[in-house]
């Protein structure tokens, strides 16, 4: 019988490890299958993290390290190169290494942090045969940062979340010429600062409202047609333009990696892939927590600690037997506000309520009613679906609610 | 004359305006903090970059690395061929110096590597 069980040795794992641990919890046991703590930080080799946590900006390798250090220094035990094969509903975990072969362990609280992977090629129905030279964005910055492999020299990428903004930068260094990104919505996923510094510091075009219609080539990516697309996002033929190339990049989304949870039971949300919790980041599994990118897709590393202390106190609280749940109120949202973390509030105490709109909105109000009387509300000169906000709410505000109601008012 | 800048100091992404008189910089607009005075000043007169890449390393894999200052934006690509042509030797620390002096920067490792 462990303690805690932590499933992911990635930022949201390590964190939350540190924060049981600091909180009275010392036995805590990490399963990592990659071959190093960190995740995906490993291969971020660019700057922009940390700025908010730490007050400076560091590569994604220096984020990782400094809580790699501090699980190190307090003594935490990792398992690494470990695959979990099946979590149960009673908080079983079933693993496999080389040296332990196949194991179980009886967990009294599971913290799920196996973070998310990205959406494939697969998902969007390009016409076109099979041919090499397609890649995800992730996996391209893994050859390229992680092996020193460079995946090719003329790219076309589509999608212009972060991923693929840096990694139009990151090709752009090593050589490659980047001829376009294309992006199918009016607007890019990504960060401003992305957009100046990895596209247009090296004149890269961004298209926005543009999709990859048909993919030529048989062995090798010979090259792409690409289309401006309508209101409805389906293609204008007219406006169809070939772009040779011999590598495409897609850089399409990110899926929470939810396998482990849905073998847990615990309840999903169909919006965020990712479980559904209350301000504790407890799933609808007592015991069972999940945080960072499992529990849905976050812009910030900072926000990914963050969330992941408040689980790895929570497990700490849950396994001391502190249960002062008393109130159940859920949060509903008009879809303008896309969804909220955490979905449901079962304390009586002040909660940070994190949400994502589902367009770009211009000076609006965030309100959050009860269904009747607006309980609070919060002015945003502009929201956008690629940056994820946050409201505190007061326990005064929302104690006497059955309910809590998210919406946009514009004004 | 007026320069429409995006500064990229921090996530926020403010959107900056800014006033110039032949090479100085008389008004700054749009920034929500001061740091976003001094990138629109830098911006107009020297930009500068932080680079980040990979540098071989003796065993054939790879180490991460960053300049440890930002060098003029027109070197980027001649940075990069310098950390291109470095071979450096293991263990590696994190903050080790991998190359003294690239335009005024040093080329620092940002991974451990035994």
């Amino acid at each position: 019988m462990r303690d805690l069980v932590i499933i992911g040795g990635g930022p949201a794992g390590m964190s939350a490890a540190i924060a049981a641990y600091e909180n009275g919890i010392t036995d805590v046991l990490i399963l990592e299958r990659d071959e190093n703590l960190g995740g995906i930080l490993q291969q971020c080799i660019h700057n922009g993290f940390g700025l908010h946590k730490f007050g400076e900006e560091l590569t994604g390798p220096e984020y990782a390290w400094r809580y790699e250090e501090k699980v190190r220094a307090l003594g935490i035990e990792c398992k690494l190169n470990t695959m979990v094969l099946d979590v149960s509903n009673d908080k079983v975990i079933t693993a496999t290494n080389a040296q332990d072969g196949i194991f179980q362990i009886q967990a009294k609280a599971v913290i799920l942090a196996m973070g998310c992977r990205e959406r494939s090629k697969g998902a969007l129905n390009i016409a076109g045969s099979r041919p090499a030279g397609i890649y995800s964005a992730g996996t391209a910055q893994k050859f390229v940062n992680m092996k020193g492999y460079l995946p090719g020299k003329n790219v076309v990428i589509l999608g212009s979340g972060d991923i693929g903004l840096i990694m139009a930068r990151r090709m752009t260094l090593e050589g490659a010429k980047v001829h376009a990104v294309c992006e199918l919505m009016p607007y890019s996923g990504g960060l401003a600062r992305n957009i100046e510094q990895c596209l247009n510091d090296f004149n890269i075009p961004l298209k926005l409202s543009h999709t990859i219609v048909k993919i030529h080539g048989k062995d090798r990516v010979e090259g792409v047609t690409i289309a401006k697309v309508d209101e409805r996002r389906k293609p204008i033929a007219e406006s169809e333009e070939y772009i040779p190339c011999d590598t495409i990049l897609f850089s399409v989304g990110l899926i929470p990696e939810n396998e482990l949870s849905k073998s847990a039971k615990v309840d999903l949300s169909a919006i965020t892939n990712g479980a559904v919790v209350d301000q504790d980041r407890q799933t609808s599994v007592e015991g069972i927590f999940s945080c960072g990118n499992v529990l849905h897709v976050h812009d910030l590393v900072d926000y990914v600690s963050e969330e992941a202390e408040i689980a790895g106190k929570a497990a700490v609280e849950y396994i001391n037997g502190n249960k002062d749940k008393n109130i159940l109120i859920p949060i509903k949202t008009d879809g303008k506000v896309r969804y909220t973390v955490p979905q449901t509030i079962t304390k009586e105490k002040d909660v940070a309520v994190y949400f994502r709109v589902s367009d770009i909105y211009k000076n609006v109000k965030v309100n959050v009613s009860d269904g009747n009387e607006v309980l609070f509300s919060k002015k945003r000169v502009k929201v956008a679906p690629g940056e994820m906000e946050s409201v505190t709410l007061k326990k005064e505000v929302f104690a006497k609610a059955k309910e809590l109601y998210f919406s946009l008012e514009e004004m | 004359m007026e320069r429409k800048l995006t500064c990229i100091i921090c996530p926020l992404g403010c959107e900056l305006t800014v006033q110039t008189e032949g090479k100085n910089v008389v008004d700054v607009k749009g920034n929500t903090c001061p740091r976003g005075k001094v990138y629109a000043e830098n911006e107009c007169t020297n930009p500068q970059r932080t680079i980040t890449s990979t540098v071989r390393c003796s065993d054939g894999g790879l180490v991460s690395v960053k300049t440890d200052k930002p060098i003029p934006k027109e070197k980027m690509l001649e940075c990069m061929a310098v950390i291109n042509e470095t071979v450096a030797e293991l263990p590696i620390s994190i903050g080790d110096v991998i190359v003294d002096d690239v335009f005024g920067s040093k080329i620092v490792a940002t991974q451990n590597k035994a």
